[in-house]
């Protein structure tokens, strides 16, 4: 009885669950993917989604270099650093990289972008944000004009470096029918994409919060800030591209009209005013540290409250999982965490005498009297003392305390007879004439004459963006210093620029000389001092290896001026140092020599002389054609709505 | 099993066989070369800078072949047979292009059937007629004439006049040892131009150098030049 009673159970459990219809027993919800209407009823899901995007914002400049998505696989896992060389600028001191100092050309296709399944991405979360019902108007206002904010902020970037492209603004959808004609859309206007930007801006704005804190997501200031950026980088294209009229086409993909210069110049003016006035949070120049130098390196490494500078920007997390190797990669190499790892970034001479001295003036370092005869420097740091104080806070100059030690950058004794004794490390010691110790004859930085690499090689080491916090330079823990996209001291100098082409010269000057200021050039600029040339120097001086030098000189239309494919001598090399279009085509560097002559006056002291780093065979050669970056056979032959570049 | 040795052989002849199958691709084996001509007379440009493309018709997709002249204005090119269309991209060389009423680049159509040499024609802004180079007294010497070729509504100024000196034969302005420059302005008889620079000083001493004088083209990227000439003093 009680053995059929189980029989009976057994099988009437085993019929009830074949109960189930046949349709809803194959219908199992999958476990591992959630499913867009889940993700999109809930804020804390929609902003891992906006985190994602967030991370895939492609900037020119990017200290970890991490770019996720496949489409620019072969750009990734390059050490970020090398973003930051080439342009004359600097010197890479890593031999895997000398090709920057050594090629000819920059091919057509240096530069380009072309990532629509980001953009893709970002209109399918513009899409589906949209159309949720669950999200709360706050969240949901915000969530939206921050994806149009990093759609905008991608087109930027494209138009930048390709000029007009297809103008995609709601997501595509393939319908199997082999025929892509009505996926296949021709560039748009240059000045297109940039009213585009510009209009995204606009229109978002007052749906972003005002809050200087937030950094590292948008907001209002950071939306006006693109704006300006834009708006300024379209006037300029629009007034010195009529210098390079073969620089366009006739459909206006590359190139604008001049006459919507102006227009473009007042809305730049009018958006930095926007910042300027404190209407979307109070920012301000970062001026906390008395010492000035040290004042402007920590506008980049102040990630506190106190820092009111920045505006936006990617933010790392040591021991966190988001860091990046830029001070593994540049520190100096004497006081390095990691024994290989060091020195790679070195600023060149160029830049390091473009930077005034306290009298508005501009001068070469001095390396002779009038009269030819070397000058003997007691300090190391004397030549370049009296300078902006800038320039001590962008580059590392010999003698500067690091971490817990002086730097130790020379490159030998030099005798009376003016031979030098020097060797290709700071532990292969050498004798001096007259005596029989072995003494150190090189600096542990070098620079060596063989060129050691690792080592600096132009006598100098990149101080921006280098972490003095314990530990940053190992490889196991890098760093965490963040990468400012947009700062209150740019948004000054895109003011000043655009009051500038107004007309508005006391306006510029006006901006211009609180950064200035801020630089310990405390003489103020007159209306009637600013100049072009001005405007691109203060440039260069105050936002130099962020990212800027390339689409600036592409924009006033010098860059086949600067890198003009002309070998840079030493006498084109000091002269004309405040001219904007002044060469700029090989990286020099200035080596610090120990005088050695016992019962001289000058003996122990120092003399510098200009060199050109022995790898530097190449010079940078900027044709008509690099002016837009290539767009690949590739994308044509898929699409042959879409035209060439010019001059390719 | 004993393995023998001829059946180690059998075996080997055997993988040897195997791999005697043909290779399905052919390879290219046709060659298109030729130069660039104004009216027969040979254009040099600088090595490596003046691109051209080459559009196989019929082909799938719309990816050209592409190439650069070589500094004596030669090019040359290993294909297939086929019908080609030859352009070079806008804003290119020291010369004018004929351009489409529609706006677009012209063409050459060529049919290889075998190799062929084409010479392509082009018309420079400027040519340098009669280049004679020469040593003499520690100083390398060029006298020339200048000849302007297009003279209508599109015709440029001359920027600046070079003499490039180099100790290897290849001679362009970034790949030089000396170098002399002549402001356009400052040119009075475009039939007499002379430019002389000091031999440079090489760290292995030769006594030849090579040399050439070129033209830059107020608002052209590419220079045009005379034949590389081989100095020997």
């Amino acid at each position: 009885m009680k053995k059929i009673y189980i029989i009976g159970m057994i099988s009437v459990l085993l019929s009830a669950e074949s109960c189930k219809k046949d349709s809803s027993f194959l219908d199992v919800p999958p476990k591992s993917v959630v499913t867009n209407d889940v993700v999109f009823s809930d804020p804390a899901l929609v902003l891992s989604v906006l985190g994602d995007l967030y991370n895939r914002v492609y900037d020119f400049t990017s200290l970890d270099n991490m770019d996720t998505h496949p489409e620019n696989a072969d750009k990734k896992n390059v050490a970020g650093w090398t973003t930051f060389a080439d342009f004359g600028e600097s010197f890479p001191s890593d031999n895997s990289f000398y090709s920057i100092v050594q090629n000819r050309n920059w091919g057509y296709d240096t530069w380009s972008t072309w990532n629509y399944p980001y953009v893709r991405d970002l209109n399918l979360f513009i899409d589906n944000v949209t159309a949720s019902t669950k999200l709360v108007a706050a969240d949901k206002n915000r969530f939206l004009a921050e994806g149009r904010f990093l759609r905008a902020s991608y087109y930027f970037e494209m138009v930048k470096r390709m000029g007009g492209v297809p103008l995609i603004t709601k997501t595509l959808t393939y319908d199997n029918s082999g025929n892509v004609v009505g996926l296949q859309f021709p560039r748009s206007k240059e000045s297109d994409i940039y009213d585009f930007v510009i209009s995204e801006a606009e229109a978002i704005k007052g749906l972003l919060p005002s809050d200087p804190t937030e950094k590292s997501r948008a907001t209002k200031a950071a939306a006006l800030a693109m704006e300006a950026r834009a708006a300024l980088y379209a006037g300029s294209i629009a007034k010195y591209g009529a210098s390079t009229p073969q620089v366009s086409l006739p459909g206006g993909e590359v190139g604008i009209p001049s006459s919507m210069a102006p227009g473009y110049y007042t809305k730049a003016l009018n958006a930095a005013k926007e910042i300027i006035s404190g209407s979307a949070g109070s920012y301000k120049l970062y001026q906390v540290l008395p010492n000035l130098s040290d004042n402007f390196a920590a506008i980049f490494l102040d990630k506190s409250s106190v820092n009111q500078e920045s505006i936006w920007v990617e933010d790392f997390k040591a021991l966190a999982g988001k860091v990046h190797s830029f001070t593994t990669n540049d520190q100096p190499y004497s006081v390095s965490d990691e024994a290989s790892d060091a020195g790679r970034l070195d600023p060149s001479l160029n830049l390091v005498q473009s930077f005034e001295k306290l009298d508005n003036t501009f001068a070469p370092i001095a390396t002779k009297d009038g009269a030819g005869n070397p000058i003997y420097y007691a300090d190391q740091q004397d030549p370049f003392a009296g300078r902006d104080a800038r320039l001590a806070g962008t580059v590392m100059l010999p003698h500067f305390f690091w971490k817990t030690a002086y730097i130790d950058i020379w490159g030998g004794y030099l005798l009376a007879n003016g031979s030098i004794i020097s060797s290709d490390d700071a532990t292969h010691y050498a004798t001096l004439p007259g005596t029989t110790t072995q003494i150190q004859v090189v600096g542990k930085d070098g620079p060596t004459p063989t060129g050691e690499p690792l080592r600096t090689q132009t006598g100098f080491y990149i101080r921006k963006y280098l972490d003095p916090t314990t530990g940053s330079g190992r490889r196991g823990r890098q760093s965490d210093v963040n990468f400012i996209r947009y700062r209150y001291g740019e948004v000054l100098l895109n003011a000043a620029e655009a009051a500038y082409e107004l007309g508005q010269t006391s306006d510029a000057a006006l901006y211009m000389n609180q950064v200035r200021a801020r630089a310990g050039l405390t003489t103020p600029l007159t209306a009637a001092d600013i100049t072009f040339d001005r405007i691109v120097h203060e440039r260069r001086a105050e936002l130099s290896f962020e990212g800027h030098v390339l689409f600036d000189m592409k924009r006033w239309r010098i860059a086949t001026k600067v890198w003009d494919g002309n070998p840079q001598t030493l006498t084109d090399l000091t002269s004309n140092i405040s001219s904007a279009t002044k060469r700029n085509t090989q990286p020099w560097g200035l080596y610090p020599y120990k005088y050695y002559n016992p019962g001289s006056p000058n003996n122990g002291k120092w003399v510098f002389r200009e060199v050109l780093p022995s790898p530097v065979t190449g010079v940078l050669n900027f044709r008509l054609g690099n002016y837009y970056s290539q767009i690949t056979d590739a994308i044509i032959s898929a699409n042959p709505k879409i035209i060439r570049q010019p001059n390719q | 099993m004993k393995i023998k040795f001829h059946q180690i052989a059998i075996f080997a002849l055997m993988l040897s066989s195997a791999a005697c199958k043909l290779d399905n691709v052919k390879p290219p084996s046709v060659t298109l070369k030729g130069q660039l001509m104004y009216k027969g007379t040979p254009i040099g440009v600088e090595y490596n800078q003046v691109p051209f493309q080459l559009y196989q018709t019929g082909y799938k997709g719309n990816t050209p072949i592409t190439g650069t002249f070589d500094q004596d204005g030669n090019y040359s090119v290993l294909t297939f047979n086929g019908n080609y269309k030859f352009t070079i991209p806008g804003g290119q060389g020291p010369f004018q292009w004929k351009e489409l009423a529609s706006g677009g680049r012209d063409t050459v159509n060529i049919a290889l059937n075998g190799d062929q040499t084409v010479n392509i024609e082009v018309t420079p802004y400027y040519m340098i007629r009669n280049a004679q180079i020469a040593a003499s007294g520690g100083n390398i010497s060029a006298k020339f004439s200048i000849e302007k070729d297009i003279t209508d509504a599109t015709a440029k100024n001359i920027q600046t006049v070079s003499l490039f000196v180099n100790k290897t034969q290849f001679v362009s302005p970034a790949d030089h040892a000396a170098e002399i420059d002549l402001d356009g302005a400052a040119i009075t008889d475009p039939s007499n131009v002379s430019l002389s620079v000091a031999i440079p000083t090489f760290p292995v001493t030769q006594n030849y150098v090579y040399a050439r004088v070129g033209i830059r083209i107020a608002g052209v990227e590419d220079m045009i030049f005379s034949p590389v000439v081989k100095v020997s003093y």
